[in-house]
């Protein structure tokens, strides 16, 4: 059986899905049902290109309960290109240094595990733009 | 309001007593015993007065003492059954949040005597279930479940900060290396050794760009304060009571990525200038200010948002010893959360118990010269709930 907290926002996780207001065009995310610009009802689904840019970063070592095997791990705040910014690990970044800036694109990744069975947990990570060569 | 003439107003709300344990690792004392020697301190400076109502201030014990309840529990151990008593959670802000609780049921006039005790014990669980603990506080869709910790989030500030800045170099050395001069004369302090300029330059780093002295020690501790309404104020009270001149609280996004601007703390702005509204001064008035410096990327915004320094700016306060206990505004006078030790929830009681024993003249070496009107200020999930207090020196009788 999944864990209902996360399937409940399957579509946020997996496919970035937020809201469109329609009354002053802001983009949401997450879905949130009320504008937070401008506080009228924001219902219309929208999904977001899942490309951005590094906002901020750090690297971490002393992980929560639940994330120590992923240790030592880089998250990220990413401003979405649509405006919204959102928190997530970064992901192939092998040895190189995150920079404040960088394009990043939308993946989908193992974020972790839940409970005795150790269900897996999906959602979104980001990677720097991978290049065609 | 400020009354003119310093009159005890009857619709005041006074502190009356303080008491606080020593912040550090409490392996031989339970979250109970250190709560019943902070009361019984605090109780013991009114004369045993009992209080009506008991504020409990803590983020922690639900998840790693496997303890909620603690209103309850709390009254119950100290052998008072019969009052009113609730636990407060506003995650880091849950002191400020509980002293704001007892203010609005004293100055109603629903209760005539309080007692506000923040008690935490973080030393239950090794750091990785404290460290899942305290994400708690922050938005469990959206940010905890990636891994993030609360000092991955004031990394990730302080990094956009210097970044949007362009902040030198060890800009922030000036928070630990004042932190650690007042605890050093702070008995009741975790750390107890002043820092050189080096120490800081070459601290190993925690979450990059935060450093091991730009974040703050989560410990053990309990501090208490005991309150009173103005008209059944004791006549023989062995110290000069402190007045609660204003008091605001508000919140703003919880989770970092929602803010409009994530390096600014609008809820410390917005309850900085309502508490200074509301006690009808301006923040020049102010003789110190007890800033809420979990990481001290925290106390740079923490004075932006009261005024004291422009966006941006707040790290040179600590550059040119500003914030030091003979500068223009005195921060973390008995060591903030860095020297004194961060004790999560409890945190605000100790800077409320730091403030009144400024304010009363008790503060000894560390005590900052003419002290009348004191800020504190309580943050709590990277700033989203803020609780700020000023406290006024009240003349004896």
């Amino acid at each position: 059986m999944e864990i209902t907290s996360h399937w409940r926002i399957k579509k946020q996780r997996y496919a970035l899905v937020g809201e469109v207001c329609p009354h002053c065009a802001a983009k949401i995310f997450p879905p949130r049902d009320i504008c937070p610009d401008c506080g009228d009802e924001a219902k219309d689904l929208y999904q977001f290109s899942g490309r951005g840019k590094v906002y901020s970063y750090t690297t971490l070592y002393n992980a929560p309960a639940g994330h120590e095997e992923q240790a030592p791990y880089t998250v990220a705040m990413v401003e979405l290109e649509e405006g919204p910014l959102i928190t997530a690990q970064l992901t192939d970044i092998d040895e190189k240094e995150p920079e404040v800036g960088m394009p990043v694109e939308m993946v989908t990744r193992k974020l972790g595990s839940e409970g005795d069975q150790g269900i897996l947990i999906y959602g979104y990570k980001f990677r720097p733009v991978l290049e065609i060569a | 309001m400020m009354s003119k003439n310093n009159n005890k107003s009857m619709d005041d709300v006074f502190i009356i007593g303080v008491g606080m344990t020593p912040v550090g690792e409490h392996w031989d004392r339970s979250l109970r015993e250190l709560a019943l020697e902070a009361m019984t301190a605090a109780r013991d400076e009114t004369g045993a007065m009992r209080p009506e109502a008991l504020y409990v201030a803590n983020m922690l014990a639900p998840a790693l003492s496997r303890q909620s309840h603690l209103g309850a529990l709390l009254a119950d151990f100290s052998g008072m059954r019969g009052i009113e008593a609730v636990a407060i959670d506003a995650a880091g802000a849950s002191g400020g949040m509980a002293l704001r609780q007892a203010y609005l049921a004293l100055a109603s006039g629903m209760v005539n005597t309080a007692m506000v005790v923040g008690v935490e014990k973080t030393t239950e669980r090794v750091t990785a279930e404290v460290e899942a603990a305290l994400i708690t506080s922050s938005d469990a869709d959206y940010e905890s479940i990636h891994g993030v910790t609360q000092t991955a989030l004031a990394a990730m500030l302080m990094r956009r900060y210097i970044f949007e800045y362009n902040v030198p170099e060890h800009a922030f050395a000036g928070f630990s290396i004042t932190a650690h001069a007042n605890g050093a004369k702070n008995s009741n302090a975790m750390f107890r050794r002043p820092i050189k300029l080096d120490t800081y330059t070459r601290a190993a780093m925690v979450s990059d760009p935060i450093n091991m002295f730009d974040a703050a020690p989560v410990a053990d501790g309990a501090a208490a304060i005991f309150l009173a309404r103005g008209d059944i104020l004791p006549s023989n009270l062995p110290f000069p009571p402190v007045r609660i001149e204003a008091s605001a609280a508000a919140i703003s996004a919880v989770a970092v990525h929602d803010r409009p601007n994530p390096i600014s703390f609008s809820s410390a702005e917005i309850t900085a200038q309502g508490a200074l509204d509301r006690a009808e001064i301006n923040k020049d008035q102010i003789d110190f200010f007890e800033v809420h410096d979990r990481f001290s990327v925290f106390a740079a915004l923490a004075l932006e948002a009261a005024g004291f320094a422009a966006p941006g700016e707040g790290w040179k306060l600590a550059e040119s010893g500003a914030i030091a206990l003979d500068g223009q505004i005195p921060i973390c006078t008995f060591g903030g959360s860095k020297a004194r030790g961060d004790t999560g929830g409890a945190t605000g009681v100790y800077q409320a118990v730091e403030a009144a024993l400024q304010l009363q003249g008790r503060a000894g070496e560390i005590q900052v010269a003419n002290a009348r009107l004191g800020l504190i200020q309580s943050l709590g999930g990277t700033g989203a709930t803020a609780a700020t207090h000023i406290f006024s020196a009240v003349e004896t009788l």
